[in-house]
């Protein structure tokens, strides 16, 4: 613990700390540019000089000074001062001063620092330097000119992204920041680049002179668009989500966001559904609340609860779960079901169907089986604490199914033929030896080896192997499902799934078309073929003219996650509050006062009229959502349901990885994504975009 | 002047054979196994006792550079890295060893490989020196065959390999570090200090990274003794140098000579004198285009070594003197320099990236004298806010000339600023 003093302040810091982060434990901020705490330390744009004794009589680089013992930093002396005016002044030679029309105005380091650290006017009377604007795709917009050739970006990508193309090419005044081959950014954590610049260069192309930062109110939430449930801030002004940024949450998203998580919000202005609709002589007809619960009530007065069934969307909340579970028990129905992907995943131990490692705990494996998984599309942040591991060396990853498919970091194809599986937990498999000889191994389980015929199969097969290869020990569960929808662990621990003789999605899609189910309630369930309900009673709650709309007879507006003070469980199993930052549009409501009101229409009057009794009925049903923002280990308990595998390759869960659920298919900007990331290879017609 | 005997380059004019035979007719490659005999300790001590510095133009004792690398070889490997991509304008004597005395730079990595505790040595030269790293490729060739290198190399039981690796002509690459980087592969860029090669250097292994001349000239050191080489030259600046000699002289050339010998004496005695004789003399940049010029009146006596010249605010460099005469238009000499500078900037930094295009910019408006005066004093504070504050040399090196010039001619430049100005006027 080597004893310094930083402008004479005494500091005891670890061996290996900088100088900057000594300074930083002890409330002195030094300026900087180039320095960032998850990237390697670059030192190359010297705000952060200092002076330094003993040393030479020169300023120090302070973000990559090792502290030694005995020395003194003076952070403000007359040299360092110097110093950083001096920088100042060079970094603003050729930057332009555009403040007034940046979108980073307001929010922008360099503008900071030079009213703090700068001087009141400039000496340079030459020509300044432009520089050519780059393709980065649809959702970075560039402005090279104010580059300030920091690198964070270039660090970004190849140490976090885990995609290394972009490169300072070029030297001197006439080095360049730009992908090395022409091209757009292959990077599904691109819109991290907007967050790393530290000045305008790189802003989020979707939000573009659309605000200014200052108008702007921040809500504190999470995310829903996958099931990783980072951390967000949810930026609006007026009623209108203008932009989403991450926010610092170390166990789940430490301080990155998925591209689709931060661009997907313009999907929340088009497609919505903002007034109750009615079926009248085959065509939906806009309603009030009161008729539409009217036609409910009339129409299933006389339908007994066995033959209604709910069919439970991705991302469902836990007090609409809550809600609707004690529906479904007034009504006395069983067929209720939260995986509309037909995954086999069981309600019973927590263990079985939640992300058991935990995503930090990922930094911690040395061997990883990927099933029929692309965390890649599924959960990039996920993907990226893997690459994160990966990069400190030692990671050995194996993956069956899905071969072939680029995760940034190697991976050995064991097979495409699930039985791979079975030779792996018979221990014949020579990856068995690497699970074996691992000290912490790990196996990530995807939907799309779930959700088939034979998933049940599949889980007891992938449990058998964590079983084998000592995945489960004391102080460590390398068992691990990855879930791709935000809503479907807080609805397996409510019990969403089907009761005593009830019908799973598959059937109860089935029994609608054969009649047996006569009404069908779907809580925002969009993601599978709704085309052959046949004759039932349809009603779709949510909030996206999507698939289910098309074919409801009733339709309920509900509300987005911005609009909503809502619970979710992560696929950890991390229960966390999304927070409303904006009103739900037009008549649309909240998803829990919905459901509340349709049972009420139908005769069951529940005692839940506030959120507060509503959270309090979430826990008496399922204790482990009392508990929030932080986890707890599932106890290990038999799940799964032995029997053979069949020889189909698994199918991937994501198949476009920009639109996974109506808002996101609502997007514009996912559909220039989609046209620029998946499909930029094919010539497009004339009608096309 | 130098004795012919106590010349260490004695093929440096190329008259005789530069191959194995004719080197070792010279007295290299004598008897080698017996120096290494002598152990890593005894070589290093009698390097320090040497007093040879650095000959790449930092002049950082390489003795102790080499007692840097760590005792014991750990599970890294040591490497020895010969910079040889002698980029500094004026310098042209590490080319003139590896052409006409190759086997001295192989003998030397041999024995400072051995010294540092390394097997593999990389010799990376400028890629514009076609020749030179042709001869030197031949050169270990041979003397992997009479198993001078190898995994036995002079029967002294150490395995030593010599790789020639060409470089692409950038001049930051002459900075160790960054050479390091190109070596492996990546853009020639300065990395931070510490950590240092001799603990994080070429792939993250110990790395000592010395320049040709100072490779070079070890072999005979410790042949002759470290008093020897002490006892030419001065205290602190010992042993002799190759000086280059360019520009507005009649006979330029390479010469050894011994340290400390004075400006003007070597300029006549083996240059030929100044064009037109030494009243025609303007000024004289002693060290490579990165150290500040000097004018007559302080070439008239100093003496050339790392103290003497410091004392006169300028440095020894590379030795590399390059003399300018009274035809010289010194204002646009030095805006050459800057421009040079400006186009070797890596880019990496902010006070070399943004200031040597500014410096440059300025520069060119002095030569026409297209200035105010003032703008006198604001280039020169701006020399001096890039100076110290970059990661390497090159913003120091872009500096010093010009502060160099403001120092020693700044009347020059003020005439020009108000002949502009008058002639402003008179248009009016």
């Amino acid at each position: 613990m080597p004893k310094l003093t930083i402008d004479g302040i005494a500091v005891d810091v670890p061996a290996g700390t900088t100088v900057l982060q000594a300074a930083e434990s002890i409330g002195i901020e030094i300026p900087r540019f180039c320095y960032h705490e998850r990237l390697s330390i670059a030192g190359n744009c010297r705000m952060c000089l200092v002076e330094v004794k003993p040393g030479p009589p020169k300023p120090a680089a302070s973000c990559a000074l090792p502290v030694a013992e005995g020395m003194e930093v003076r952070t403000n002396s007359e040299m360092a001062r110097k110093a950083r005016r001096g920088v100042m002044e060079f970094l603003l030679i050729n930057h332009p001063l555009d403040c007034p029309i940046c979108d980073q105005g307001g929010e922008c380091d360099l503008q900071d620092q030079a009213l703090t650290f700068g001087a009141d006017r400039s000496r340079f009377q030459e020509s300044k330097r432009a520089v050519a604007e780059k393709n980065l795709g649809p959702l970075i917009r560039t402005a090279m000119t104010r580059c300030i050739q920091c690198t964070r970006c270039v660090r970004f990508c190849t140490e976090i992204a885990g995609v290394p193309d972009l490169g300072m090419v070029g030297r001197g005044e006439h080095a360049e920041i730009m992908p090395y081959l022409d091209g757009v950014l292959g990077s599904e954590l691109s819109g991290n680049l907007v967050d790393v610049c530290p000045v305008g260069a790189l802003t989020n192309g979707a939000y573009a002179y659309t605000a200014r930062p200052w108008e702007l109110a921040h809500t504190e939430s999470i995310d829903v668009l996958d099931a990783v449930g980072a951390a967000i801030r949810v930026d609006t002004r007026g009623a209108q989500v203008m932009r989403v940024l991450p926010r610092l949450n170390e166990a789940v998203n430490e301080e990155w966001l998925a591209d689709k998580s931060r661009y997907a919000i313009d999907g929340l202005k088009v497609q919505r559904l903002d007034t109750p609709w009615v079926r009248r002589d085959g065509t939906l007809k806009p309603a009030t609340w009161a008729e539409a619960f009217d036609v409910i009530a009339r129409r299933l007065a006389d339908v007994p609860g066995s033959r209604i069934a709910a069919l439970v969307g991705d991302q469902v909340d836990a007090e609409t779960a809550t809600v609707l579970k004690d529906l479904w028990t007034a009504l006395g129905s069983p067929h209720l079901d939260c995986r509309q992907d037909g995954a086999a995943l069981e309600a019973g131990a927590r263990a079985g169907y939640v992300f058991n490692t935990t995503i930090a705990g990922i930094e911690d494996a040395d061997a990883v089986l990927l099933i029929g998984t692309d965390p890649r599309a599924e959960a990039p942040l996920i993907n990226a604490r893997l690459f994160k591991r990966f990069r400190k060396g030692g990671l050995r990853v194996g993956r069956v199914g899905l071969s072939g498919r680029d995760l940034i970091y190697p991976v050995e194809d064991l097979g495409d033929d699930p039985s791979v599986l079975t030779a792996i937990a018979g221990g014949t498999h020579p990856f068995a030896e690497v699970l074996k000889a691992a000290q912490r191994p790990m196996l990530i389980v995807g939907q799309g080896a779930l959700a088939r015929p034979d998933g049940a199969a599949v889980l007891a097969l992938a449990r058998a192997i964590a079983e084998a290869t000592g995945m489960v020990i004391e102080g460590w569960n390398g068992f691990n499902v990855l879930h791709t929808a935000a809503g479907r662990v807080g609805a397996l621990d409510l019990g969403l799934v089907p009761g005593e003789g009830g019908r799973d999605a598959a059937g109860i899609v089935s029994g609608c078309a054969e009649g047996a189910i006569e009404a069908v309630y779907l809580v925002g369930a969009d993601e599978r073929d709704l085309s052959g309900l046949g004759q039932a009673f349809v009603i779709y709650q949510g909030s996206h003219g999507d698939a289910g709309a098309q074919v409801a007879d009733v339709i309920l507006p509900g509300a987005a996650w911005t609009e909503k003070d809502a619970t979710y469980v992560n696929t950890e199993g991390r229960v966390q509050r999304a927070t409303r930052a904006v009103l739900p549009p037009g008549e649309a409501r909240e998803d829990w006062k919905i459901v509340r009101a349709l049972a009420e229409a139908l005769g069951h009057r529940l005692p839940l009229d506030t959120l507060a009794q509503v959270r309090a009925r979430m826990v008496a049903l399922a204790p482990v959502l009392g508990r929030l923002d932080t986890l707890a280990p599932a106890g290990w308990a038999p799940f799964g349901r032995a029997g053979t595998v069949a020889a189909t390759p698994f199918a991937p869960a994501v198949t476009n990885r920009y639109m996974t659920c109506p808002i996101t298919r609502a997007s514009p900007t996912m559909a220039a994504c989609v046209r620029a990331f998946l499909n930029g290879n094919e010539k497009r017609t004339g009608t096309d975009g | 002047m130098l004795h012919d005997r106590d010349r260490i380059f004695t093929n440096l004019y190329g008259f005789h054979d530069w191959h194995l035979a004719g080197a070792r007719a010279r007295g290299d490659w004598d008897n080698t196994a017996a120096i290494l005999a002598r152990g890593r300790e005894a070589i290093i001590t009698e390097m320090k006792a040497s007093g040879l510095r650095g000959r790449g133009g930092a002049g950082f004792s390489t003795g102790l550079k080499w007692s840097f690398m760590p005792r014991e070889i750990g599970e890294r490997p040591h490497y020895l890295v010969v910079n040889a991509d002698e980029g500094e304008p004026g310098t042209c004597k590490d080319r003139d060893i590896m052409r006409f005395d190759p086997h001295k730079l192989i003998e030397g990595c041999l024995i400072a490989g051995f010294a540092i505790g390394a097997h593999v040595a990389y010799i990376y030269i400028r890629g514009e020196f076609v020749r030179e790293a042709e001869h030197l490729e031949a050169a270990i060739a041979e003397a992997r065959e009479a198993g001078l290198l190898g995994p036995d190399a002079c029967g002294s039981g150490w395995a030593m390999e010599v790789h020639v690796h060409r470089g692409a002509g950038a001049y930051i690459c002459g900075e160790e570090t960054a050479l390091i980087q190109s070596l492996e592969g990546k853009k020639g860029q300065p990395r931070l200090k510490p950590p240092f090669p001799a603990g994080v250097g070429l792939y993250g292994c110990p790395t000592t990274v010395n320049n040709v001349e100072s490779i070079a000239v070890a072999p005979t050191i410790l042949r002759r003794g470290g008093a020897w080489f002490a006892g030419l030259g001065r205290e602190n600046n010992t042993g002799t140098k190759v000086f280059c000699i360019s520009g507005h002289v009649n006979n330029p050339c390479n010469v050894e000579e011994e340290m400390g010998i004075p400006l003007r004496e070597l300029i006549e005695k083996h240059a030929g004198g100044v064009r037109g004789g030494w009243n025609n003399l303007l000024a004289v940049i002693p060290g490579g285009s990165s150290v500040p010029v000097l004018p007559r009146d302080v070439c008239e006596t100093v003496r050339m070594d790392f103290d003497s010249l410091r004392e006169v605010k300028s440095g020894l460099g590379t030795a590399a003197v390059i003399v300018m005469d009274q035809s010289t238009d010194i204002v646009k000499a030095i805006a050459r320099l800057s421009r040079f500078y400006k186009h070797e900037s890596c880019g990496q930094c902010t006070p070399c990236r943004e200031g040597t295009g500014w410096l440059w910019r300025v520069m060119e408006r002095l030569v026409t004298g297209e200035a105010s005066i003032e703008e006198i004093d604001t280039l020169e504070q701006v020399t001096r806010q890039i100076e110290g504050h970059t990661i390497c040399a090159l913003g120091d090196a872009a500096a010093w000339p010009i502060q160099g010039l403001i120092r020693h001619f700044r009347p020059e430049i003020v005439n020009r600023i108000k002949a502009r100005q008058g002639q402003a006027r008179a248009a009016e």
